[in-house]
């Protein structure tokens, strides 16, 4: 860790952090506060995946599924045993992570395509079980009444404190990113990702480890989640485990550069930006779907680096600072 | 000397074929003890059934008095046995660096990132890859990804290491190359079991010889007796070549 | 007891419906270890394409089957080139993201165009009664024509010379291509072939329940289980795999409400591949 703190980019991400939390303080500017908050939310769940994604290469379409419990546990906390926010948070956290951590150990056996499909399934299995789930409102969901608020100040400081703890979700999912790829789990994970066999045969204790990056993938998107629909006051399952957003979340990987932190990041922004441009845009409304698979299809198809696949190429000087 | 790898009654069948059969030996501390045979006498079975990658239906595998039998692979290196792969397994968009690291972090004596780098570098020197230490392994040549493959199970530090026709497909000037840092990788107190085609290179680097044939042990002895021995001969038969090899390399010892 | 055996039987006719659907799917699979993740949609293309031809064109269901399996051919064939071609050999990871993007541009169309309403196909044949329980003519029908085209697969497959050179692109890629068979020309009928046997199966699917245009996950999904079940690129294993999948759903829907039969599949999935990782039926090498 220590080592970590001295290398600049380490920095860079403080930087970031440091300008997403201040940019909208100077001159309140909650339209800005929002869509960074949209922003940082895409860049939280973009990183998490990524340590499946871009580090052990296995490709988990479910991950949507972390956010969607996430933020079901959170509510129901509030809602039914009146809890505040910040404890449901954690709780929330630990429990997806747990969950996580014992589902992973059984579908984590299936080599990469078999477990991709698997998590194909899983956002299928949770959504059912969530609209049949009477203590969660099942299809018609949970609402949250305004009271929630009052614990945090009042609706209108409510919104800023929820945007400094997501802005700190952000940030802590980037320093997870670059604390794990420059430790020795990362590069177990790295290995793994390679060359799962040869990695296991160099000692790399695979079935453990990638259990523990399904379960470390899985906390703190579950946290975005809890704060994204305690801010809405409103979850239902087809919010919840919304498809689009698990995909646009694996598409920004690819779009950024999987296995990259600052690509995820960046494809998390630019995408989050275009995407809003879209949404205002009435031709586009309904396109959203089609704009994302036409996008990742391109990647896949010519530029699997990505983004920063190409930086690298034509600057390899950057690959010394930015990871 | 002490027996390092015990190797005790060991078969495994496939399907239809028996690759090995009721197969005893052992490989002492500090030796280097060859492994020869015709193409699909088991060779590379046995080195799977030692290392994890198979069990075995019956028999019984030890490792520094340890019974490694069906263990799971990274547990087997983590024990110190370290293997090289006949097709060379590089991890393709690692560099060279990097893929030793991999070997001396999860190896036998489990070491913490930067120490790791350090034992990383040392190997490399040893099999002479630290002019390309930053490159990506696969834009290694074949010889570089050979090294490469050695270099990588050398950073673990083994106690045992099997080497898997670590000389196929070099030219003769690596070959010798090879050699002498196999040589040398004895010197630092590494055992070696090694699997080889190129007679005379294995007749001259092992101190004794084990000859399978059908997945069955043939013969075993130091490299004169075994290549005189007559089954062995009859084995090689149809590569006249191969047997007069061994005629003229039993000479030279 | 009458009643379960009833669903039982029913489910077995549906299975085999479903085992045609998860053959296209096996196909591709097998002959070329890619999975197509457009699979779900090109199924509820199948059905869409029914409702246009029935309702705008007037034709028998049964008939529709004709030009869709043809127009079939031709996207799959297109699909190849766009998302495959350049995905063959590389890691299955690629080809998944590129069959699932075009899963994702395909699904944003069908949404735009038609939302997320129910459509339904009416077919109306005499059914078969036993006593208090009528099987549906459709479901018959269906089952079928499931196994006949099944049947025709299979001897294409083991018997005509295409169908070999199919088998032994997917047996050895490179043996095939060095004994002179046109690799690439053969890949690209396979997925034609895969693609057109997914469509044709929505034909039928539609001519039993009604749909939706995300209604493709779902039998996607059941594709997988049945490849699981059956062996990869096995047409016959697929028709097996689709009557055990039937039979299990016949079993179970008359206990459990509707929306937990996929939650069961899924985990009935799971399980499957972590007990049996190869799948239940291995495929012997040169057994497509």
């Amino acid at each position: 860790m220590p080592s970590m703190v001295r290398r600049p980019f380490f920095w860079i991400i403080t930087l970031a952090v440091l300008a997403f939390a201040l940019a909208p303080v100077y001159g309140n500017d909650v339209s800005l506060r929002e869509s960074l908050l949209l922003d940082a939310l895409y860049i939280t769940l973009a990183s998490n995946l990524n340590l499946m994604l871009g580090y052990a290469g296995y490709v988990n379409f479910g991950s949507i599924v972390f956010f969607g419990l996430g933020g079901y546990i959170c509510v129901w906390l509030v809602n039914s045993y009146k809890w505040t926010l910040v404890p449901s948070l954690a709780v929330a956290g630990v429990c997806v992570s747990g969950l996580a951590l014992i589902f992973g150990l059984g579908i984590l056996r299936l080599r990469g395509a078999f477990f991709a499909l698997s998590t194909i399934g899983v956002i299928e299995a949770v959504q059912a079980f969530a609209e049949n789930f009477t203590p969660w409102g099942g299809s018609s969901g949970i609402y949250l009444p305004a009271s929630i608020f009052t614990p945090l100040g009042g609706p209108r400081q409510a919104l800023w404190v929820i945007y400094f703890i997501m802005v700190g979700v952000m940030g802590a999912s980037l320093y997870l990113s670059y604390a794990i790829k420059t430790s020795k789990f990362g590069l177990g994970l790295l290995a793994i990702g390679q060359n799962e066999d040869a990695a296991a045969i160099l000692g790399v204790p695979t079935a453990r480890y990638k259990a523990m990056v399904y379960s470390v993938s899985a906390f703190l998107p579950a946290i975005a989640g809890g704060l994204y629909f305690f801010k809405s006051a409103f979850i239902q399952p087809s919010d919840a485990f919304d498809l689009s957003l698990s995909t646009e979340a694996l598409v920004v990987g690819m779009l950024g550069g999987q296995g990259t932190v600052t690509g995820v990041a960046i494809g998390a922004f630019l995408y989050e930006e275009l995407r809003g441009y879209l949404l205002t845009s009435s031709t586009f409304a309904n396109f959203q779907l089609v704009v994302s698979g036409a996008l990742l299809l391109v990647i896949v198809l010519f530029f699997p680096g990505g983004l920063m696949g190409w930086i690298y190429s034509r600057f390899p000087r950057t690959q010394k600072v930015l990871e | 000397m002490t027996a390092l790898l015990e190797v005790e009654k060991v078969s495994k069948r496939f399907g239809g074929l028996q690759a090995v059969k009721d197969l005893t030996f052992e490989v002492r501390e500090g030796e280097i003890v060859g492994l020869i045979g015709p193409n699909g006498a088991g060779k590379s079975t046995l080195f799977n059934l030692v290392n994890g990658v198979f069990a075995p239906d019956s028999g019984r595998i030890s490792f520094g008095g340890a019974d490694i039998t069906g263990e799971k692979p990274y547990k087997v290196a983590r024990a110190g046995l370290a293997r090289t792969h006949q097709i060379v397994q590089p991890l393709t968009n690692m560099t060279v660096l990097d893929n030793c690291a991999v070997g001396a972090c999860f190896g036998r004596e489990n070491l913490p990132l930067h120490r790791a780098y350090e034992a990383a570098r040392e190997a490399m020197a040893v099999v002479g890859l630290s002019d390309r230490a930053h490159v990506l392994a696969l834009h290694l040549t074949i010889a570089g990804k050979k090294r490469l493959e050695l270099a990588r199970s050398l950073a673990a530090r083994p106690r045992l290491l099997m080497l898997d026709e670590v000389l196929a497909g070099l030219n003769p000037t690596e070959v010798e190359h090879m050699i002498g840092v196999i040589r040398q990788i004895r010197e630092r107190g590494v055992t070696i079991l090694m699997i080889e085609h190129l007679m005379q290179a294995i007749m001259s680097l092992s101190d004794r010889i084990v000859v399978l044939n059908f997945g069955q042990k043939l013969a075993e002895g130091v490299p004169a007796e075994v290549a005189q021995h007559p089954q062995v001969i009859e084995a090689y038969l149809g590569n006249p070549k191969l047997a007069a090899e061994l005629q003229g390399s039993g000479e030279h010892v | 007891m009458l009643g379960i055996l009833a669903s039982i039987i029913d489910g077995v006719l549906v299975g085999l419906v479903y085992g045609l659907a998860a053959m296209g799917l096996t196909l591709i699979w097998g002959v070329m270890d890619v999975i197509n993740l457009t699979h779900g949609v090109m199924i509820v293309a199948g059905m869409f394409a029914l409702f246009l031809l029935t309702t705008g064109l007037g034709l028998d269901p049964y008939v529709a089957m004709l030009p869709v399996l043809i127009g079939g051919f031709f996207v799959g064939v297109m699909l190849y080139w766009v998302a495959i071609h350049r995905m063959v050999g590389r890691p299955p990871l690629m080809s998944l993201l590129s069959t699932f993007s075009v899963n994702l541009v395909l699904i944003g169309i069908g949404t735009a165009v038609w939302g997320t309403a129910l459509f339904n196909v009416d077919v109306s044949l005499p059914g078969f009664t036993m006593g208090r329980y009528t099987f549906p003519g459709a479901h018959i029908l269906a089952a079928i024509l499931a196994a006949v085209i099944a049947t025709v697969l299979y001897l294409f497959l083991q018997y005509t010379r295409l169908g070999k050179s199919i088998r032994a692109v997917a047996n050895n890629r490179e043996a095939a291509e060095l004994v002179g068979i046109p690799t690439t020309r053969v890949l690209a009928i396979s997925v034609g072939l895969g693609v057109a046997l997914a469509g044709v199966s929505g034909v039928l699917i539609a001519t039993l329940f009604p749909f939706t245009v995300l209604s493709g996950d779902g039998y996607q999904l059941k594709g997988f289980v049945v490849t699981v079940l059956g062996g990869f690129g096995n047409p016959i294993g697929a028709l097996m795999g689709g009557i055990a999948l039937g039979l299990l759903e016949g079993a179970v829907t008359p206990f459990v409400p509707v929306s937990w039969t996929l939650v069961i599949e899924f985990v009935l999935f799971v399980l499957v591949l972590i007990a049996f990782p190869a799948g239940i039926f291995r495929s012997r090498r040169g057994a497509l």
